[in-house]
């Protein structure tokens, strides 16, 4: 009865997404008020019932109906409780419903938050929110109906894939879909100011906290995802170049674009053409992503089942939502006047170079991604693309834009003097360079590649504290400082942090693979680890081997670690479960590999030590904080009584 | 016209998309399905006595060609499932152990265990172009006769063991 419930509570979302897409974009084409007032309501009901088709399955999760067949595939009684709602989101079918549930909360969000925006502005960019999420309702309830019946029932569920069940994986899903369905947002902001041909500062400044909030989510979510890749595949590394990985990567490179032009656009009207493409092109790829990961056309170590029907649906629908917008794109291109002029050395061309090596690292991705089905497709061999490209490519692409960030945020708008940014910054270079060169030789010696990292982090740190002086000299207070330039300056911060983190931790970890019986010991990195054997150890739903080792440093004892080895009962899969000590300058990281006899007395075991790998983390935070922090400047919100009086003005005229 | 390039490279895309639909990148036609498995004769990993290995010596069992590599992370995550494998089931498994360069093979199995029976060393790859080796881990069902009868894209997890590889060891009566 409930999942019956949840499916015409999908099938009613429909009827209010088709309501919401045609009756508010045919009434802003007409001018009519009658039918742009559908748009809120509409986008408010698609919502609640989009809830409670969620609640649905997720009720049926928890109670565990195995007469659902999508519970039965993804679910197991002796699952933990909590486990059974995250699989909710764990299947196909679920993280599509979780991908349309996350639409209609943004076009929810959007109808709430836009009091201040024209009616028509309203209408069309809830419309064509309803139109996207069309398409993905109709693709759940025509190839992917998570609450089909499964008669008769199965007696157990096949248990959900343990390598998801882990509370990293709990919410990693929910923060990328966050940032994914975000850029909609941006994407039917664009679309409404190509159609009604009002490309303006409004527009930008109205995109602005919408595409830096999805930002923030898309970066929590991607770094959710490495953290979790860390903890929980045992091999210590957290980025893969997986094309899952590269699918959400992708849209992030742009989205960092995007905000970065929106600023232009804003400040000085400048970029306009380039703004809404880039507008375009976030949202795209975040589709283009969901078709890579949801239609097997890639293989990836982590990609969900695969089914070609759905991936000709998805294609389809990309064709139509991507081609269309390009088309009018290109439509209506020649009404986009640019704005104010610049010159070579002003905050406008760094932040072009920025965006034009933000797109051009994104391109080099999409290439390595799908270079692969490209050959595939020509008749061409099969053949795989790793690591080694991305990282010969990726790293020396992003460098300069690193660089550029010490720059642009010091450079003034139209025009800045080359003389005079160089006496501003020639110290912060002077110390940045020193500092490259001198940190590696007193770790390991002469090292390039940590060099370039160490420089560009203590570059963009020493540029943000400069930025900070300027503009407290004449006596301005901290707290007096705008939130957007608090959240500009700590995301970059993070950024900063984060590489010095990769950088060092990339450089200078070290790993030891041993065979360990009972009694022996190790060292590395000056730490001894003692192996202290198994002892066999019943969980919920698996079995496990937990092994205990001491860890002492200098005769001392530390601390002691329980890597564990475990079997699911109903999948019989093998999982490793790492056991980590952080700590704010290094990971200590032990993970177990195999028994090498069978009296499970020795085993193979994996031992790291990953110097400063947390400030990885600890920077992303102040990335997400940033851009949280951006988004909320009181600007956004004043903008309010400014614009009012301008759309009355409008309307009355 | 400059325009109109973002569009047009799009819809390049979605052609190649359309078609990459109905390639499955994990199934890699193999000519060798129902012919003789290549021969070759290669020195065995962790010998310094000089055995050699080839498939000729399989000839009247059922066993399975795994190609691995040391650099293969694919690799380590399905060495618990080849592991267990070798324990709970007879068919024997070899593991070709695919352009080592950096000589870690015996090592790492030292430490980690061998699933393998034998594990000959192809350090220059050329055995593996003879098979049609794409990408490691590839895992070759060979029957009594010496025909490949199945070939196997990706790491071997439980799942592809029970749905892939074992009707076919039944079908074979192995």
């Amino acid at each position: 009865m409930i999942p019956e419930l949840g499916h015409f509570a999908l099938i009613i979302a429909l009827l209010l997404a088709i309501t919401q897409a045609i009756l508010p974009l045919l009434g802003a084409q007409r001018g009519n008020l009658t039918l742009m007032a559908v748009a809120r309501p509409a986008a408010q009901g698609q919502f609640l019932f989009l809830v409670l088709a969620f609640g649905c399955l997720a009720w049926s999760f928890l109670v565990n109906d195995f007469t659902v067949e999508n519970v039965a595939r993804n679910s197991f009684s002796q699952l933990p409780e909590v486990y059974r709602f995250t699989a909710t989101w764990g299947s196909h079918e679920g993280s599509m419903l979780l991908w349309v549930l996350m639409l209609a909360f943004w076009s929810t969000a959007v109808s709430v938050f836009s009091r201040h925006l024209p009616d028509d502005m309203v209408a069309r960019v809830i419309g064509v929110m309803g139109l996207i999420s069309i398409g993905f309702i109709a693709f759940l309830l025509t190839t992917s109906n998570p609450f089909d019946r499964l008669i008769p029932g199965a007696p157990d569920g096949r248990d959900m894939n343990p390598l998801l069940q882990d509370w990293g994986m709990i919410i990693h899903p929910p923060m990328l879909y966050m940032g994914y369905v975000g850029f909609a947002v941006a994407f039917a902001f664009a679309i409404a100011a190509l159609i009604s041909g009002r490309l303006d500062a409004a527009w930008a400044r109205w995109s602005r906290p919408w595409t830096t909030v999805a930002w923030a989510f898309l970066t929590a979510g991607i770094v959710l995802g490495a953290w979790w890749a860390y903890r929980e595949l045992g091999w210590g590394g957290w980025w893969f170049w997986d094309p899952t990985e590269n699918a959400s990567f992708m849209p992030w490179l742009a989205g960092t674009a995007l905000i970065h032009s929106l600023a232009v656009t804003e400040k000085r009207g400048a970029f306009k053409a380039w703004t809404v493409l880039l507008a375009l092109t976030a949202f795209s790829l975040s589709l283009l992503g969901t078709f890579l990961v949801r239609s097997g056309v890639l293989s990836s170590v982590h990609a969900f089942a695969t089914d070609p029907a759905r991936g000709a649906f998805i294609l389809g629908f990309l064709a139509v939502v991507i081609g269309g917008s390009l088309t009018l794109f290109a439509w209506r291109a020649p009404r986009m006047l640019t704005g104010g002029a610049f010159t070579w050395v002003s905050r406008e061309a760094m932040l072009l170079a920025n965006n034009v090596i933000l797109l051009a690292a994104m391109g080099s991705v999409l290439l390595g991604t799908l270079y692969p089905l490209l050959m595939d497709a020509l008749g061409m061999g099969k053949i795989s693309v790793g690591p080694p490209y991305f990282n010969a490519v990726f790293v020396p692409l992003m460098a300069p834009a690193l660089f550029l960030m010490g720059i642009g945020p010091l450079a003034r708008w139209k025009e800045a003097g080359l003389p005079d940014l160089m006496g501003r910054l020639k110290w912060a270079l002077a110390v940045a360079v020193a500092t490259g060169f001198a940190l590696p030789m007193t770790l390991d010696g002469f090292n390039p590649w940590a060099s370039l990292g160490f420089f560009l982090s203590v570059w963009i740190i020493l540029t943000i504290a400069i930025g900070f002086r300027e503009r407290l000299k004449h006596g301005g207070r901290l707290s007096a400082l705008p939130r957007a330039f608090w959240g500009m300056q700590l995301a970059h911060f993070g950024l900063a942090w984060g590489i010095a983190g990769i950088t060092l931790v990339a450089n200078y970890q070290e790993e030891r693979d041993v065979r360990m019986n009972v009694g022996d010991h190790t060292t590395l990195a000056g730490y001894t680890f003692t192996f202290q054997g198994t002892t066999e150890q019943p969980g919920p739903n698996y079995r496990a081997a937990r092994g205990t080792v001491e860890v002492s440093k200098d005769g001392r004892k530390l601390f002691t670690l329980h890597p564990e080895k475990r079997i699911y009962n109903a999948s019989g899969m093998p999982m490793t479960e790492a056991a980590i000590d952080p700590d704010f300058f290094r990971d200590v990281y032990v993970a177990l590999g195999e028994p090498l006899d069978d009296s499970l007395n020795t085993w193979a075991v994996r031992v790291f030590h990953k110097p400063f790998i947390n400030w990885l983390w600890l920077g992303a935070v102040l990335m997400v904080i940033g851009g949280f922090l951006a988004a909320s400047d009181r600007r956004y919100r004043i903008a309010v009584k400014a614009t009012v009086p301008a759309g009355a003005a409008a309307q009355g005229a | 016209m400059k325009r109109w390039l973002p569009l047009v490279i799009f819809l390049v895309l979605v052609g190649f998309f359309a078609k990459g639909l109905f390639l499955n990148p994990r199934e890699v036609p193999s000519p060798f399905i129902g012919k003789p498995a290549p021969a070759f004769t290669l020195p065995v990993v962790g010998d310094a006595g000089g055995r050699t290995f080839s498939p000729a010596e399989m000839k009247g069992k059922v066993w399975l060609l795994n190609v691995w590599a040391p650099w293969c992370v694919s690799c380590r995550q399905e060495h618990p499932v080849l592991m267990e494998l070798a324990q709970s089931q007879p068919v024997p498994i070899v593991g070709l152990n695919w352009k080592d360069k950096d000589r870690e093979a015996a090592q790492l199995l030292a430490q980690q265990g061998s699933p393998y029976v034998a594990v000959p060393d192809d350090l220059s790859g050329k055995v593996g172009i003879d098979y049609g080796v794409t990408g490691t881990p590839e895992t070759y069902l060979i029957d009594r006769d010496g025909i490949v009868r199945l070939k196997h894209v990706g790491p071997i997890s439980p799942e592809v063991w029970k749905d892939k590889i074992e009707p076919k060891l039944k079908e074979l009566g192995a």
